[in-house]
């Protein structure tokens, strides 16, 4: 019975359960509603979540541990497998000296020595497993037997295998079936019970004076919670993947050489070979490409946004900022990689055009191209938050300022401004924090060459450009080429980190200012 | 409405001292909803006039009309004449900073800037460019917080924040920081309606001793204050102007039954 139809049963066992708790609550009380402690429905929600919240519990536990459990299965049915057919085929080979070591010996050795070989030899036996479960009665047992090739026979019903396999490997796939098998009784049984005795003891519990209401009220609460942590656990579950995959990393390649180094070369070729070909990985061209890019997008977005968010806040009339600025935050709602077409076809060469005529070399991918068309993405982000901000000034104080003779640019410029200033900031910040994590854009206008270079008319790349490039090659996972990634990753996530922990810290600040 | 627009003068309009602002048919008009009905009304020199009424009654909307406060609000429109002295100060020829920097206000809800206490008093000065030295700068803001009765309070934390002030406290600052430009006459919304009985007694002093050099017009909901403060008071009731004259006439033999009504505390 699949996990879909287990949910649907408890389903309607809760619904069955609600119906019958609401019954019991209004017969109790020969139909006086009033008598009940809770009305009727709390009491079928209150039966309904005892009866279908233990067996849900139940559900999620076992089939997440289900592959755990599988997997250390397989593992030492395995281990047992190889080593009793290697013993078997050394004993039949005993004395003979110059024999070579039997093909199974190899591969127990393989097995217990590569990491990769087992999380290979456990895909295959899944899918042995599966096979074998689709075989009938007798074509399994000569299978057991070995008086059928595996590859063959599986082949049959439809699953298709790289390479014959050893018997061990069919071993451990019976075996596996069987406590799958099993497993799916566990969870039939223990649901079903579950189920049932939820529903009898809440049943039975249900009476006028019980407060159903609290205790749904109760429920409810710890549902906010689960949600919440959900939300949490995710971050520090990504958090984490992306730190073990970088400490590997680590252990593959210097910190002097990722952090210090002014080289980005990983070397495709001599992935992972010996000591010397490693590659370099020096981090600073990446962050000096990003950071340098940022600051260009900044200076586009930063007037262009701030003199768009005071006029809006402060000149505009409500009509043209009721149609003005959803216009302008439609920018924001157009995908980087359009961005990144406009930089690549319109602006990219514009630049160089135009560098052209008045004799100077701009390359069509370039700082400047990139930085100018991420300084447009980022205007609604300024203009639209500061806009806010400028808002939120009292208007006692722009009636102090006004009052004492003072014109209104006077006013924006010596009171508003530094009054909104905190805020504001918080919104550059936030804004840098976008254009660092920007990829598309970068692709296409700045183009993938890691140069560490001044001139805002080069090429340079960014650190999430090169995590795209790094993690799109076809090369081994565990190699120091693909787990540079990851190290490239958490880099980033600390710098945007720091910088959004920065802004909310201003945002707050400002926050308390006129209470 | 005709007869309800007739304002009562008292002493047939025998006045003492010049007239420093005056008031002719002004109207006032929120969108369609009219706020003012042909509202005269003379402001004499050096004298402190109390604009008092009911919630609504468009005390406040007149006294934002005397610097054109209302300006700010877009849908707001003003009709009849404002004069101060003798120029109209809805004339397209009046230079509205100028206006208000001999009109000032101080309102309601005190509203220094965010800024050290004194940049507050020096604002004025400085958008206006009154002084060129540091030193003359310093005078200006001595003096302006001197004669607001806040200077010996505050005269070691001149660099502190504005805000971080007592209400009462604040309330003068901002006195102090609409004196700094040398307004004419102050008009004030209310300035003591936030305050406790102790510092509105300190406000209330400072009005009286203004007067000597500036014309003030205060609008309020305490008619204790209109008469402790005020020389003369003019009763608004439902965007009309109700009755006008001395302030303990007004408080004693009102003529129209409605600043009785009022003053007895009948409605209001």
């Amino acid at each position: 019975m699949s996990p879909l139809w287990l949910l649907a049963a408890i389903v309607v066992f809760a619904l069955i359960g609600a119906a019958l708790g609401r019954n019991r609550a209004v017969s109790c009380v020969n139909g006086n509603i009033a008598e009940l402690h809770s009305r009727p429905g709390y009491y079928g929600s209150y039966v309904m979540i005892w009866t279908a919240l233990p067996a849900i519990f139940f559900m999620v536990a076992v089939l997440m541990a289900q592959p755990f459990f599988n997997s250390s299965i397989i593992d030492s049915e395995l281990r047992a497998g190889y080593s009793q057919s290697c013993d078997r085929e050394m004993a039949r080979t005993n004395g003979d000296a110059d024999a070579k070591l039997p093909a199974i010996c190899a591969d127990k050795e393989q097995y217990e020595t590569l990491d990769t070989r087992r999380a290979l030899m456990k895909s295959v036996v899944e899918s042995v497993a599966v096979g074998v479960s689709l075989l009938d009665k007798a074509t399994a047992d000569k299978l057991h037997n070995g008086l059928v090739a595996v590859r063959p026979t599986l082949k049959e019903v439809g699953v298709a295998l790289a390479e014959d396999v050893p018997t061990p490997v069919v071993d451990a796939a019976n075996k596996l079936n069987e406590a799958k098998k099993t497993g799916d009784y566990i969870l039939l049984g223990g649901v079903g019970l579950l189920l049932i005795i939820g529903l009898v003891l809440s049943y039975l519990r249900v009476s006028p004076r019980l407060r159903a209401r609290n205790l749904v009220e109760t429920n409810i609460k710890v549902a906010l919670v689960l949600a919440s942590s959900i939300a949490i656990l995710t971050t520090v579950g990504i958090v984490m993947s992306m730190l073990f995959e970088a400490i590997h990393f680590f252990n593959k390649v210097s910190l002097s050489n990722f952090f210090l180094g002014t080289q980005w070369d990983p070397r495709f070729t001599s992935a992972g070979r010996a000591g010397g070909g490693e590659g370099s990985f020096g981090l600073l061209p990446l962050i000096w490409g990003t950071l340098y890019i940022s600051l260009v997008a900044l200076l586009v977005a930063v007037p262009i946004g701030m003199f768009a968010a005071i006029y809006m806040a402060e000149y505009a009339s409500n009509t043209v900022r009721a149609i003005a600025k959803p216009l302008l935050e439609i920018l924001a709602g157009i995908p980087t990689i359009v961005y990144g077409f406009f930089a690549l076809v319109t602006v990219g060469p514009f630049l160089r055009d135009t560098g052209a005529a008045i004799g100077l070399d701009i390359s069509a991918n370039s700082v400047l191209t990139a930085g100018c068309v991420m300084g447009i993405m980022l205007i609604p982000f300024i203009s639209s938050l500061s806009d806010d901000i400028i808002t939120a000034v009292p208007q006692s104080l722009r009636d102090g300022s006004l009052g004492l003779g003072a014109t209104k640019s006077e006013t924006i410029k010596k009171v508003i401004l530094p009054a909104a200033l905190p805020g504001i900031v918080g919104s550059i910040l936030l804004a840098a924090s976008r254009a660092i994590g920007e990829t598309m854009i970068v692709v296409m206008a700045a183009g993938i060459a890691a140069n560490l270079t001044l001139n805002p008319f080069e090429a340079v790349t960014t650190v999430t450009v090169k995590i795209v490039s790094q993690l799109t090659g076809d090369l081994e996972f565990n190699s120091p080429q693909t787990l540079v990634a990851f190290a490239l990753g958490i880099t980033l996530f600390v710098i945007t980190l720091g910088l959004n922990i920065f802004a909310l810290h201003i945002v707050r600040k400002y926050r308390e200012q006129y209470d | 409405m005709q007869d309800t627009n007739q304002t009562f003068k008292a002493d047939s309009d025998v006045r003492s001292n010049p007239i420093k602002m005056s008031g002719e048919k002004v109207t006032v008009h929120y969108g369609a909803k009219q706020a003012l009905f042909d509202v005269d009304l003379k402001i004499e020199e050096n004298q402190v006039t109390s604009l008092i009424g009911p919630s609504g009654c468009g005390k406040s909307t007149f006294l934002r009309c005397l610097n054109r406060m209302n300006d700010t609000i877009d849908i707001c429109r003003v009709g009849g004449t404002i004069k101060l002295d003798s120029t109209d100060i809805y004339n397209p020829d009046v230079d509205v900073v100028e206006l208000r920097a001999r009109v000032g206000m101080v309102f309601q809800k005190a509203n220094p800037f965010p800024k050290s206490i004194f940049e507050n008093v020096a604002y004025g000065p400085r958008i206006h460019g009154l002084c060129r030295t540091k030193a003359e700068m310093d005078e200006i803001v001595v003096t302006s917080l001197q004669k607001a009765g806040l200077f010996e309070e505050i005269k070691d934390r001149l660099d502190e924040p504005g805000t971080g002030l007592s209400g009462g406290q604040q309330q003068r600052l901002c006195i102090a920081r609409a004196i700094a430009v040398s307004p004419e006459v102050i008009l004030m919304d209310e300035p003591c309606s936030a305050l406790d009985p102790i510092a509105t007694a300190k406000v209330e002093e400072l009005i009286d001793e203004l007067r000597e050099n500036y014309t003030i017009v205060i609008v309020t909901h305490s008619m204790q204050q209109a008469a402790r403060v005020s020389q003369r008071t003019a009763f608004f009731h439902m965007g009309n102007l109700v009755e006008e004259g001395p302030t303990d006439q007004i408080f004693t033999n009102p003529v129209d039954q409605r600043t009785q009504d009022y003053i007895t505390g009948r409605f209001g």
